[in-house]
């Protein structure tokens, strides 16, 4: 029986040193948090994507706090949750523009040619890094998904060989631009419907050869365009999309339909 | 001859398939035209010093680099250039090609004469005015493997008629037809380092060039032949170095930090050659087989030949090849088309037909351990592919990836037929990528 009462005794008193001991230290070392950083980390959408260029969204709360982040620093939140930081910052909202991501290869199985069969690791990466990759195109989609694998947003789907943004899924992370092996993947203000689905630098009877939808170099879309928006980079059509006014004139002249409407609904 | 006095952990014995070894190398004739690339080695590529119009001769500079790391590029025809126009590397970027269409004459330029140098710096600058690189197969250009950096002194050179590929037999060729050659130019590598000792390191399986060089060697030369265990990857310059000097590279380190220096066959041969007569490097042994190919042979071709030329040449296919690869079977790359050019560090072109290149389906890792058995760098292949497929490239690392010198033991034992290599590569290409985005700041 004594034996108990000691080491009851005992337990009770280290009990006792250890709780003063946690109190005392939880009161001298308390690390200051400003409460706005939890604020804001708690109206964030907690993906912790990196989209914003800090370490997820704890690194974004924090920054914001600072004063080094914007608080429409967040494209995954989009207007709403930039309206409330920019409450909880105390400071007048900013809007931001919906972006989304666009593949631009339009180069389905069913268009483009091969050059080779390709037998390896199923990735767009592995397959670019032998010759370019298996399209005829060495600036096409290869269809090997690396971009689907690395959205955290479930917004990329495969059609056909090459990679389609699902743009009411996509919050313009950047994770699918970086993932691309081929950069072909640009965030481009989603209200802009019109863009120039390809990439190809070859001149305009080689990109022809190698696929039916590419963009040739003809410049019958620059002479279209009520807005002078549409501009030649060496054989390849560009949209200036502070100039576009998504009159569609581009697209009805483009023989080769490489300029085309993005409706990639869910 | 000596014995080699150590044996490398792991590798492979793949069948020799030496068909072409005992066939002279034929010379081919004038192609049509020449494609030269720009890039033929490791470095930075070249620009072209030529253009459309302009009339080259045999021998003449067409493209330089002002990097340290590159190796000009000389005409291997005379004749009139066609076009300069972007062409693909094997790894997927484009460099610059400089086309010809040769005239038949092979006037030789101007330049070409024996190089005249005072000093070690000026004999050095001259053999990298050769467009001289690795012949070995890697391509590296050769006069930065000549000049160590500083604080590193050199004592033992090793040249590397190893030969382990199956299939090739170009540098066996050099060694019968020009065993010479081979003596002189590593003498005159050995002049050029200062360098006491020599090896010329050749597999057991290659008697009659053991013998051939080892009549050529007089006492005082302080050149040694030794003869190494047949077995896959004997040349590999860690393995070879280890088999027959018993010195280690360590991790991450080169061959000039254990004071070896290794060349290749052809390379010296090339050497002694060039201190001679001035000609850069624009031709290449080269050995055709496979299956597919109708008359195995060894040609010397002119660099810049279009394949389909040189399968002609040949005889063409006997059967419709199923996959051409430029290099041994082990470590060559697949062509995917004809169209593609010899380079300098070209030494065999194999037609394979549908049963030399019958693709086995990819199935999951048993762990077996066969992989690690069979890696002659010690590493462990299956983890390494295990986190490539999961994107975990920074862990690769741990893994020690980048000592991989992609030699192909693991994917030729895997029972799974797991592209090992190719991840090894993957992973490799990855960190690189990462590391440039880290110094380039937030991307």
């Amino acid at each position: 029986m004594v034996e108990i009462i000691i080491a009851v005794l005992i337990i009770s008193g280290l009990g006792l040193i250890f709780g003063v001991g946690l109190s005392y230290a939880s009161k001298v070392f308390a690390v200051e948090v400003d409460e706005r950083v939890t604020q804001i980390r708690e109206v964030l959408p907690g993906a912790n994507c990196g989209a914003c260029g800090y370490s997820g969204c704890d690194g974004f709360a924090n920054a914001v706090v600072e004063g080094e982040a914007p608080t429409n620093g967040c494209p995954v939140g989009g207007n709403a949750v930039a309206q409330e930081v920019a409450g909880i910052m105390g400071v007048e909202p900013e809007g931001i523009k919906r972006t989304a991501a666009r593949v631009l290869c339009n180069g389905r199985n069913s268009v483009s040619k091969e050059k080779y069969e390709y037998q390896g690791i199923d990735t767009c990466a592995a397959a670019a890094s032998h010759f370019g990759g298996h399209k005829a195109c060495t600036y096409g989609c290869l269809g090997h998904g690396d971009c689907k694998n690395a959205c955290p947003f479930d917004a990329i789907v495969m059609v056909g060989g090459i990679a389609r943004i699902v743009e009411d899924r996509c919050r313009a992370c950047g994770m699918c631009v970086l993932a691309c092996p081929k950069n072909l993947i640009e965030i481009i203000d989603k209200t802009k419907k019109y863009s120039v689905m390809c990439m190809s630098k070859d001149k305009g009877a080689v990109t022809r050869s190698h696929c039916q939808v590419g963009c040739i170099g003809c410049t019958k879309c620059v002479r279209a365009c009520p807005q002078q928006a549409i501009s030649m980079e060496g054989t390849l059509a560009k949209i200036d999309y502070s100039k576009c006014d998504n009159c569609g004139e581009c697209t009805k002249v483009c023989p080769t339909m490489a300029i085309r409407v993005m409706d990639f609904g869910e | 001859m000596i014995k080699a006095i150590k044996s490398f952990r792991g590798g492979i014995k793949p069948g020799h398939h030496k068909v072409t070894a005992e066939l002279e190398t034929v010379k081919m004739p004038l192609p049509s035209k020449v494609v030269i690339p720009m890039l033929q080695h490791i470095g930075a590529p070249c620009m072209p010093l030529v253009k459309k119009g302009d009339r080259v001769l045999v021998g003449q500079k067409i493209g330089d680099s002002e990097q340290m790391i590159a190796a000009p590029v000389h005409s291997s025809v005379s004749g009139t250039v066609t076009d300069v126009r972007p062409v693909l590397y094997s790894t997927g970027v484009e460099v610059m090609a400089v086309e010809i269409k040769p005239d038949g004459l092979q006037e030789v330029h101007e330049s070409v004469a024996p190089p005249v140098y005072t000093d070690k710096e000026g004999l050095l600058r001259s053999i990298r005015e050769s467009g001289l690189v690795g012949l070995g197969g890697a391509g590296f250009p050769t006069c930065v493997k000549l000049s160590p950096p500083p604080g590193k002194v050199l004592d033992v050179l090793v040249i590397n008629g190893a030969e382990c590929e199956p299939y090739i037999t170009s540098d066996y060729r050099e060694m019968m037809e020009n065993p010479e050659g081979i003596v002189e130019g590593t003498k005159r590598v050995m002049e050029i380092t200062g360098v006491a000792k020599a090896f010329i390191a050749i597999e057991e399986n290659k008697p009659l060039a053991i013998e051939s060089i080892s009549s050529l060697i007089k006492d005082g030369d302080n050149i040694e032949v030794v003869s190494l265990a047949t077995r896959y990857p004997q040349g590999g310059e860690k393995q070879l170095i280890y088999t027959v000097t018993g010195r280690r590279v360590p991790v991450g380190k080169l061959p000039a930090d254990v004071g070896v220096l290794a060349q290749n066959v052809a390379t010296v041969a090339f050497i002694a050659n060039y201190l001679k007569t001035g000609m850069p490097l624009i031709k290449k042994k080269v050995t055709i087989d496979g299956g597919a190919a109708a008359n195995p042979m060894n040609v010397e071709v002119l660099i810049g030949t279009p394949l389909k030329e040189v399968f002609e040449f040949c005889g063409g296919f006997c059967e419709e090849p199923r996959k051409i690869i430029m290099g041994g079977p082990m470590m060559g790359v697949a062509q995917y088309s004809l169209d593609n050019s010899v380079l300098k560090q070209t030494n065999a072109l194999l037609a394979f037909n549908e049963n030399q290149a019958v693709e086995t389906k990819e199935s999951v890792c048993i762990r077996c351990g066969k992989c690690v058995a069979a890696c002659p760098m010690s590493l462990m292949p299956l983890y390494i592919n295990a986190n490539v497929m999961r994107g975990n490239f920074e862990e690769t690392m741990k893994y020690h990836v980048n000592d991989c010198m992609e030699c192909g033991c693991c994917s030729y034992v895997c029972p799974a037929s797991r592209h090992l290599v190719q991840s090894m590569r993957q992973a490799k290409a990855e960190l690189r990528k990462l590391a440039a985005r880290k110094q380039g700041g937030k991307n």
